[in-house]
């Protein structure tokens, strides 16, 4: 189990020619990102020297306890914020400010805009940033909206939805656009650990037909192991990488594997603060 | 040792029809349904205060201090008929409007400049801190002489009344519109104007139609209360002259038909046009408390 974590601790860890060769091509690189934000009265340092890279179809998740900013990477990501130091690059473009090629998938239900129906929100999108005509964009709203199996709910507004419902018209909106990149902000953490599984599941489920790429921010070892195919393991106050697990996917076939994985990360993550639950 | 179970439930295994399913949802009774609407209820309540003023007045029996409702709508009807009311409607209508709006679009320029840039939201606040608590028709002496006598000047203390309530309530709404709404409409790669009117506005709609009732209520009492000031121009007065105009008289019944016409505009502005908006927007989108 432990081949399959890189300690990033370790300097001679990950052969470097490799490495070199898949950075020259990664859909999305962050080098040694450094990001501080303000609160009134504090300077915080949210993440310190961050460096991962991102493949097409991967499906990346950033795993941590609170105040490891993973959230606050992702923004980046998105670009609403810039790093003090260090650089994001999307495709070979730098991030400078937000866009419809990074589409984000939040926490909060009030993502929706609670003025338009299902179909209009997954429409929007495509009509204001893609620019395309509105028939075409009807037709691949639908198409999506088929996807994450709302049709019965297209014509309903927000208000109307459960939780999960929401979700996936967000996750709709974000897939239709066909983005380069899905960012994905704890988008299953405010919802019943039932639905949650259920989502995890269609999630996966929608990963196999497209095959998008995804980054995944989460703070449940279980969620992550399930969803990803790698995992960036966070240690907080400052953010710093502490390790990569690679091919989580691989071992699924063993029952016992995810249990003693998900046990690896745990002991890794709380290793230093010493309580081991 | 047998490990856990799952028993099914008797109805599962047969997969049988359920009987008693239309008991799920049943209609509510009709007297329920009549009440629910508050328009009757509303109205029912209308009608009990229409009876006691009748009664009452009819046992004062002084029509000079307080005419009885029949008097009052019979002079109602004959001032409707022979076409004095409508002219004093349209004239007040006019003016209210013109105010009206070019107090709406102000507050929508200064709004607009308030969330785009820091120095616009700072005259905003200044001026609003500094004018809002201002009654506008402290301000008709200094327009009469602005201005003269005449339509001009009722424009520019109305324009005073909305602007301030319409604005001050738009920059609340727009800086009261969730975080997440923000992003998200900086994901569609919206900025300036069209982040305003495709976000900002309709997020912030349940404010901003706050203000623009609080506006029209404001622009409608300042109006009134402007002609009962200093009352005609050119030989066209409006509802509040009307009211003046007959109390010289002593036309009390006349006073009450005018003060009556003012409540009675005021409840259709209310009730069908404002309530009529309300829910096609924010009650249909789910965003009224």
């Amino acid at each position: 189990m432990l081949q399959a974590i890189q300690q990033k601790m370790d300097p001679t860890a990950g052969l470097p020619d490799v490495k070199a060769a898949s950075e020259a091509k990664s859909l999305l690189t962050v080098d040694k990102v450094t990001l501080r934000y303000k609160t009134p009265n504090l300077l915080i340092t949210a993440t310190e020297d961050v460096s991962f890279s991102v493949e097409r179809s991967d499906r990346f998740v950033l795993l941590g306890p609170s105040g490891c900013g993973k959230s606050t990477l992702l923004k980046a990501v998105g670009g609403y914020m810039a790093p003090v130091s260090g650089s994001i690059h999307i495709n070979g473009r730098p991030v400078k400010k937000p866009g419809a090629d990074r589409m984000m998938v939040f926490q909060e239900f009030d993502q929706l805009l609670p003025w338009k129906t299902v179909l209009e929100n997954v429409m929007f999108p495509l009509v204001v940033a893609r620019k395309l005509p509105r028939r075409e964009a009807e037709a691949r709203a639908k198409e999506y909206i088929d996807k994450v199996k709302l049709t019965r709910a297209t014509d309903s507004y927000p208000h109307t939805l459960s939780g999960g419902m929401k979700q996936r018209v967000a996750i709709a909106r974000g897939m239709a656009m066909q983005p380069d990149i899905l960012l994905m902000d704890e988008p299953f953490a405010a919802l019943d650990a039932l639905t949650r599984r259920q989502m995890q599941d269609e999630l996966l489920q929608l990963w196999e037909d497209t095959r998008f790429t995804v980054i995944f921010v989460t703070h449940s070892i279980a969620e992550a192991i399930k969803i990803s195919n790698r995992i960036l393991l966070l240690s907080p106050h400052p953010g710093r990488v502490k390790a990569e697990v690679i091919d989580v996917d691989r071992p699924c076939q063993d029952d016992g594997s995810a249990v003693a994985l998900e046990r690896d990360i745990h002991n890794l993550l709380f290793s230093e603060s010493g309580h081991r639950e | 040792m047998p490990g856990p179970q799952i028993i099914l439930a008797a109805d599962v295994t047969t997969n049988r029809q359920h009987a008693n399913v239309a008991e799920v949802e049943q209609r509510l009774g009709s007297l329920e349904l009549i009440l629910g609407i508050s328009a009757v209820r509303k109205t029912v309540l209308i009608i009990v205060l229409a009876i006691i003023w009748q009664v009452y007045a009819s046992y004062l029996d002084n029509p000079l201090l307080f005419p009885t409702l029949s008097d009052t709508l019979t002079t109602l009807y004959d001032r409707f008929v022979d076409g004095t009311l409508p002219s004093r409607i349209w004239t007040t209508l006019q003016v209210l409007i013109t105010g009206y709006v070019a107090g709406t679009l102000l507050a929508a320029i200064l709004t607009i400049l308030a969330i785009n840039t820091r120095i616009g939201t700072d005259f905003l606040e200044t001026m609003t801190a500094m004018f809002n608590p201002l009654p506008a028709i402290s301000l008709l002496p200094l327009a009469l002489i602005w201005f003269g006598l005449g339509a001009s000047s009722l424009v520019f203390v109305l324009i005073h009344s909305v602007l301030w309530a319409v604005a001050l309530n738009t920059h609340a709404g727009f800086l009261g519109v969730s975080r997440t709404l923000r992003m998200v409409g900086g994901n569609y790669g919206l900025t300036g104007l069209s982040y305003v009117t495709r976000i900002l506005v309709p997020a912030a709609f349940p404010s901003i139609l706050t203000g623009l009732k609080i506006g029209w209520a404001f622009a409608w009492r300042t109006l009134i209360a402007a002609e009962l000031v200093f009352g005609v121009s050119s030989g066209q007065g409006g509802l509040g002259w009307f009211i003046f105009e007959n109390r010289n008289l002593l036309d009390i019944p006349a006073v009450f038909a005018g003060l009556l016409t003012v409540i009675i505009i005021g409840l259709i502005v209310e009730n069908l046009v404002f309530q009529t908006i309300e829910r096609h927007t924010i009650q249909k989108w789910g965003m009224k408390e």
